[in-house]
């Protein structure tokens, strides 16, 4: 039997196992939307403006590993997709974007609600599609899932024109494909894993730095089984947090720009460093001159272009975190060889040393609310094991320093990119794949304001998100910057006239709280989570407005030159 | 250091407009670029002349190859190879001394004529790019109406090919 595009669009998607579709309709998908009304396997989750929908299916993927999937509209439905796009790619995360394009026949005419999608989109995504024939639909939705979620992830656009959902052809599922064009690697070369572990077993001062590549992979487990066999010190780029545990002894914290103390001085002291699925970000690395200036680099990467491009490696291996470790273990295991015991307790020493300087210590005495202290205790309120989305800013880093993530998938945040606006969306993204789980989104003032209109996509659809709005009255990690390096210029970086949002989350249908005194906050807690279960909560704690994220490494400076409390 | 890649890519709309793109994203500097379909019309094969460190180069290589579309590339600087470009170049030609000299220098250069009037020679000439420079630095500037060059293409020596 014949089906159309738009049929093709909904069945390849339901035969591709995909449960929520993230969107916002118009005229180039009215037939794409017509075919989901006819059907109820596929759940269209209808937002408030398309960037939500973008984050939302980014959340969804973040916390879940499958990709999300996004469906939006020709001209500015696609545009305003760019941002969430752009988003996903920088912290490679799996994703596929259904935009709908004027009908092939107006292509290049300047047609109502013409952009050139694929154009636009081509920089920051992994691969785009323009589908012409209907027949070439099917497998290059195919084609579109697989590279988003093979190799070194990302999203995908797919630009489909209204006449390609209207046409008829034979539709099958395409179970395979294959494209000589792309064929990623993972496993590792053996003559170079086998360097590296000569260089790590020799290791009288190692490092271990990884990042998100762990938990893209589900990396942990032998994340962790390597590093508790070798006994070596662990430090996570804030993309990677929860890959190791961090109430795990070996466990030193973030690095980079507001990492730990220990954590960068050890990295500035290392003689072997081990990179796992990490970047060298430029938040991490500091000045790159100054960067590990003893070490010898070993560095496991599924993307050749990531390894030697900031910062000069010794033993580059391309390949998954999973393949590598694993081949490492097994080498070291039957080698019998051990590390140097003696070097590794006064590397610990040392590092101790380094950590009673207590780095991330605040005044626990304040009357004001410390944005810290609502942190450590939503930690303790949520036994460490919600879902903590965040958006941009002192609240993030905050929240990647002090809510201790054990599990990988459980911190979802935006690293690369730093998009103000990700949280609310992203959230409703992860509660939709974790109905049961505590879903929280910690926002700042600044932030939660770029798509507060999702509070009520979360209405209709009942998503239990609890808003932990730490509420500085300031762009806060502006203020920082201006306040540190620019002689307290605050320019623009404060926000006057701000909406009540105890009574804005009341508008929306949502149960809002104040909260403004210390003693205060962990009741507020319990009441949001327990009595409030069911319901969203947007809680607005208004936290000390001087408070600053330290430690901080100032840019240009080694990370070893961090400013201190 | 000037390096000559050699791209294999699949012969799809857009392909083009990704490697360029990447060089404008990435602040890498194409000098030339040519592309044209091969024995198999699915796929184009690329020439690129670009410059840069040998770290830069590294980077450009692995970007290209990480794009969907590439099938293979070659760095045809990293061993001997072959490398040949087309000139078209058009020459005032009046009078008898003029278009002998000019005919001269095309001869010398091995360049044909390829079309002729009264008052002007048409004039191509093959070779590597040097060679392209070193014909124009011969003829005199002023006779010179328009040039148009292909860009470089090159091939590898021996038994080295790239191909799928
Ligand atoms: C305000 C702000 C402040 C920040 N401060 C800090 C900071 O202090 N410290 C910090 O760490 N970050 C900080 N960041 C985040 C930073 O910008 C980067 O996003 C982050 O450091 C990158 O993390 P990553 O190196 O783990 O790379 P990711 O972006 O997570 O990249 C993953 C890497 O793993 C590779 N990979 C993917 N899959 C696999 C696989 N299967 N096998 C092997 N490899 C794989 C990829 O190719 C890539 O190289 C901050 C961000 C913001 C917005
Ligand atoms: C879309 C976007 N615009 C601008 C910025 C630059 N920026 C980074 S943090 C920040 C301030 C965020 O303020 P708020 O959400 O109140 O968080 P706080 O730092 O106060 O915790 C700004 C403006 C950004 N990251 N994203
Ligand atoms: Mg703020």
């Amino acid at each position: 039997m014949e089906l159309t595009g738009a049929e093709i669009v909904v069945r390849f998607l339901q035969d591709e196992g995909v449960e929520h579709l993230f969107g916002y309709p118009g005229g180039a998908v009215l037939h794409i939307y017509d075919a989901l009304y006819k059907q109820d396997k596929v759940k269209h989750i209808l937002v408030r403006h398309e960037q939500a929908a973008t984050h939302a299916a980014d959340g969804y993927a973040r916390s879940t590993g499958k990709p999300g999937v996004v469906l939006v509209t020709s001209g500015p439905g696609a545009t305003n997709a760019v941002t969430g796009i752009a988003t996903a790619y920088m912290d490679s995360i799996p994703m596929v974007v259904l935009t709908g394009q004027v009908p092939t026949s107006l292509i290049g005419n300047d047609a109502f609600q013409e952009v050139d999608a694929v154009g636009i989109t081509r920089p920051c995504v992994k691969h785009n599609f323009l589908v012409k024939d209907v027949k070439d639909l099917a497998s290059t939705l195919k084609k579109a899932f697989y590279i988003a979620q093979t190799g070194r992830p990302g999203p995908v656009v797919v630009d489909i024109p209204k006449d390609v959902t209207a046409n008829r052809t034979k539709y099958v599922f395409p179970k395979t494909v294959s494209m000589r064009s792309y064929n990623p690697v993972v496993k590792g070369h053996t003559g170079q894993i086998k360097r590296a572990v000569g260089m790590i077993m020799g290791a009288k001062r190692p490092m271990l730095y990884t990042g998100g590549g762990v938990v893209l992979n589900d990396a942990s487990k032998q994340l962790i089984e390597f590093a508790r066999l070798l006994g070596y010190p662990v430090t996570n780029t804030s993309m990677g947090l929860g890959g190791y545990p961090a109430s795990d002894r070996q466990f030193v914290g973030m690095l980079g720009m507001h990492g730990t103390y220990e954590a960068n001085m050890a990295m500035s002291h290392c003689d072997v460093l081990v990179a796992i699925g990490a970047r060298f970000d430029d938040r991490v690395t500091g000045n790159v001159q100054k960067f590990c200036p003893h070490a010898k680099i070993i560095h496991i990467d599924i993307d050749p272009s990531s390894i030697s491009k900031n910062v000069k490696v010794d033993v580059p291996i391309v390949g998954s975190v999973e393949h590598v470790l694993k081949d490492m273990l097994k080498l070291i295991k039957e080698s019998g060889e051990v590390p140097d015991g003696d070097a590794l307790a006064k590397w610990w020493k040392q590092i101790d040393e380094w950590r009673a300087k207590d780095c991330l210590k605040y005044d626990k005495s304040s009357e004001l609310i410390k944005p810290q202290y609502v942190l450590e205790t939503l930690h303790k309120i949520t036994k460490g094991d919600a879902f903590v989305c965040s958006d941009v800013g002192q609240h993030q880093m905050w929240t990647a320093q002090f809510y201790k993530f054990d599990k990988p998938r459980r911190w979802i945040n935006s690293g690369g990119l730093g998009t103000m606006g990700f949280g609310l969306p992203a959230a409703m993204g992860v509660q939709f794949a974790h109905p049961k789980a505590n879903v929280v989104c910690v926002t700042g003032e600044g932030s939660i304001q770029m798509n507060i209109q999702e509070l009520s996509t979360c209405l209709q659809y009942g998503l239990p998100i609890k808003i932990i709005c730490l509420n500085n009255r300031f762009l806060g990690m502006v203020r920082q910057w201006q306040e540190f390096f620019y002689d307290r210029r605050y320019s623009h970086s404060y926000m006057e006239s701000l909406p009540d949002f105890v009574k804005l989350a009341e508008a929306y249908g949502h149960v809002g709280m104040q909260i403004d005194k210390p003693a205060d906050v962990e009741a507020a807690l319990k009441e949001a989570f327990t009595k409030h279960k069911n319901r969203l909560v947007f809680m607005n704690f208004l936290t000390d407005q001087t408070e600053n994220v330290y430690p901080m490494v100032p840019a240009g400076a080694g990370l070893d030159e961090m400013i201190l409390v | 250091m000037r390096h000559i890649i050699s791209i294999l890519i699949e012969n799809e709309a857009g392909a083009l407009s990704r490697v360029a793109g990447l060089f404008s994203a990435r602040g890498y500097n194409i000098e030339s670029l040519t592309v044209a379909p091969t024995e198999d019309a699915s796929l184009s094969r690329m020439t690129l002349v670009t410059r840069g460190s040998d770290d830069i180069v590294e980077q450009i290589t692995k970007q290209l190859n990480k794009l969907v579309d590439v099938v293979k590339l070659m760095d045809l600087t990293e061993g001997p190879h072959i490398e040949r470009e087309m000139m078209l170049i058009k020459v005032r030609a009046v009078g008898g001394d003029q278009r002998d000299e000019v005919k001269r220098m095309a001869d010398i250069f091995r360049g044909r004529i390829i079309d002729v009037t009264d008052s002007t020679y048409t004039i191509e000439v093959t070779g590597d790019s040097t060679k392209l420079d070193a014909f124009i630095q011969a003829l005199d500037k002023g006779l010179i109406l328009e040039t148009v060059r292909s860009g470089v293409m090159g091939i590898s020596r021996g038994e080295k090919a790239l191909r799928i």
